[in-house]
């Protein structure tokens, strides 16, 4: 009898036809992935040059949502430059926010001097915004890769923390809520409380769901692992911090190896990876988001009481009553908003962890009230220069989890 | 926190270091520009060195330079370099840091490229040129980043006014996003 493919489909199986024989005729195409592509959030733009699906080569091009930060930083004073540094990373300001602080504060000597509460505010503060970070990063890229349900329970748990970090500032988004010296006002009453709650919900509510609907979730995880993966070595080289270096199996956070604030008296553990590829960069950010409620738990057990501001005269804005009923505190208040905080001459450079890695700020002052140089090393950018060889031999889809899990917030990229 | 570095810098590399100094707890060392290919060579391959991660690249531009408070003569002169190159580097292994600063005059702003000895500095050099139009010799792709190619003039320097507005005027002699092709 002959054979059955060759009877149903009058010619042998597809498989005993040599391909290399049959090749298509082929030429490179290029593709513009982007600005306006809904995987590139809308501010970046590779031009790709492919062989079919295949990524030859990508030039990734970024400056669609430059504002000139530096340039604008340096005609501003260091208080007025808080409004701008919310804009920076925007998903999760808080750290921007201490991060620009903690630099002048270093110029102004005051490291070490800020009331406790103001630290352990700063702290608290800073943690709510990388989980915010992280539910949006991951739940983002869970949407692009088709699952949805998880992005809009993350969405729906960061809108919980940004209504808490919204009570504390006043505002959902650029909270600009931290102060040269210690943070703008006490946390609300009864804050606290409510945070923990939220903390109790995020867990058992959302994190426990999500990681039920995405760890083992075999589309997911296709998509993911093995795609877009790096090496320790070029994760050093290339300049990498954060989750994407500690997937890559650099064991490297600010937090633990040049730690500021009260960070060396909390006890949370760093997760590191093995393949650096974009699964472990998720759970990397998954276990990085239970680290963060673990410090949050402990922060709301150990706050002490007290002032969350510097009394520094030098730093610290008058209290309002004291401005409006005294001659003294008008005239500070005055200098202090027209002439801004004089920072003594020099330079220097202070990083924090945000939510991204290694967030620095190297300021040099010329001891007036606005910076002589600012400038925002913002670690968005450092690793959206890897895409280009991350995406290269990958397919056209691998795109889109490379590019979110490397999670380029165009503000701090664009700078 | 990291003199080590800098001592060890000065033993090896004496006629290469103008000056070292330590500012807020930041190690600074200027590097003659001639030399700083070997200085930073030398810097990650030493074992005791060991600097395996970049950390930042921007420059300083002296045009305005008159500190408040410090003597007239640390302002800037003419005769003085006019921008200043500073490189930040990182060792995972021996957890210090260092900055190499290298001094570039208006006349002729350029210097080695780095790019070579760390990835990572690729995209930052880029940001450089950019910003300040500082040309770094031997880079693999040394155009703009977050402006575009029919830019006129460096907006980060002194004498580029903030408020300052031109027109994108689309010229066809420019190599406008080049595809590498590979």
């Amino acid at each position: 009898m002959a054979d059955l493919k060759q009877l149903v489909l009058g010619r042998r199986d597809i498989v005993d036809d040599s391909d290399a024989e049959h090749e298509l005729p082929h030429e490179f195409m290029t593709v513009n992935m982007g600005p306006s592509h809904p995987a590139m959030h809308g501010t970046v733009r590779i031009v790709l040059t492919v062989d079919g699906e295949k990524i030859v080569s990508g030039d990734v091009q970024p400056g669609y949502l430059h504002r000139c930060f530096e340039k604008e930083s340096e005609h501003a004073t260091y208080t007025q430059i808080f409004p701008y540094t919310d804009r920076l990373n925007y998903v999760s300001p808080m750290i921007n926010n201490v991060g620009f602080a903690m630099a002048v504060e270093k110029l102004l000597g005051l490291t070490g001097k800020l009331p406790e509460r103001a630290e352990w505010v700063r702290v608290i503060v800073s943690e709510v915004s990388r989980i915010t970070d992280h539910l949006t990063c991951v739940g983002a890229s869970a949407m692009e890769l088709g699952a949805f349900t998880p992005f809009l329970y993350f969405l729906k748990a960061r809108e919980w923390l940004y209504g808490l970090l919204e009570k504390v500032s006043g505002a959902r988004l650029t909270h600009s809520y931290v102060r040269i010296g210690g943070v703008n006002k006490d946390l609300p009453e009864g804050w606290l409380a409510e945070l923990e709650f939220n903390l109790d919900k995020l867990e058992r509510e959302v994190m426990v769901e999500c990681e039920a609907m995405l760890n083992n979730n075999k589309i997911f995880r296709d998509r993911m692992a093995g795609v877009g993966a790096m090496t320790r070595q070029e994760a050093l080289a290339s300049g990498c911090t954060g989750p994407i270096a500690r997937a890559a199996g650099v064991d490297y956070d600010v937090r633990k190896d040049y730690p500021y604030s009260v960070y060396p008296e909390l006890d949370f553990d760093v997760p590191v990876g093995t393949t650096g590829d974009c699964f472990d960069r998720y759970l990397v950010r998954i276990e990085e988001m239970k680290q963060s409620i673990r410090i949050l738990r402990q922060c709301i057990a150990r706050i002490p009481e007290g002032p969350v501001v510097i009394a520094d005269p030098r730093v610290a804005l008058p209290p309002k009553r004291d401005a409006y009923n005294t001659i003294e505190s008008m005239i500070r208040h005055f200098k202090h908003i027209v002439d801004g905080i004089r920072v003594p001459p020099g330079e220097t450079y202070s990083f924090v962890e945000g939510g991204n890695g290694e967030l620095g700020f190297f300021i040099l002052s010329d001891g007036t009230g606005r910076p002589y140089k600012l400038y925002c090393r913002s670690p968005s950018f450092v690793h959206l220069s890897t895409a280009s060889s991350l995406i290269t031999g990958h397919l056209i889809a691998d795109v889109v989890p490379i590019f979110g899990m490397i999670n380029m917030i165009g503000g701090e990229c664009d700078k | 926190m990291s003199q080590k570095v800098l001592d060890a810098l000065l033993a090896k590399h004496g006629g290469a270091v103008v000056h070292t100094e330590s500012v807020h707890g930041d190690e600074v060392a200027w590097i003659a520009r001639d030399h700083l290919l070997a200085v930073a060579t030398w810097l990650r391959d030493e074992p005791t060195m060991a600097f395996d991660s970049p950390v930042f690249v921007t420059c300083i531009d002296r045009l305005d330079w008159r500190p408040v408070g410090l003597p007239p003569s640390a302002a800037w002169t003419e005769e003085r370099p006019r921008f200043e190159v500073c490189y930040q580097l990182r060792s995972s292994t021996h957890r210090h840091r260092v900055r190499l600063k290298i001094a570039v005059t208006e006349k002729d702003p350029h210097l080695p490229s780095l790019t070579g000895l760390w990835s990572g500095f690729n995209w930052q050099e880029r940001e450089t040129f950019d910003m300040y139009g500082i040309r770094f010799e031997g880079h693999p792709d040394l155009r703009r980043i977050y402006l575009y190619e029919e830019f006129v003039g460096y907006p980060l320097r002194k004498d580029y006014p903030k408020d300052k507005r031109q027109p994108l005027v689309r010229r066809d002699d420019l190599p406008v996003n080049p595809i590498r092709k590979s």
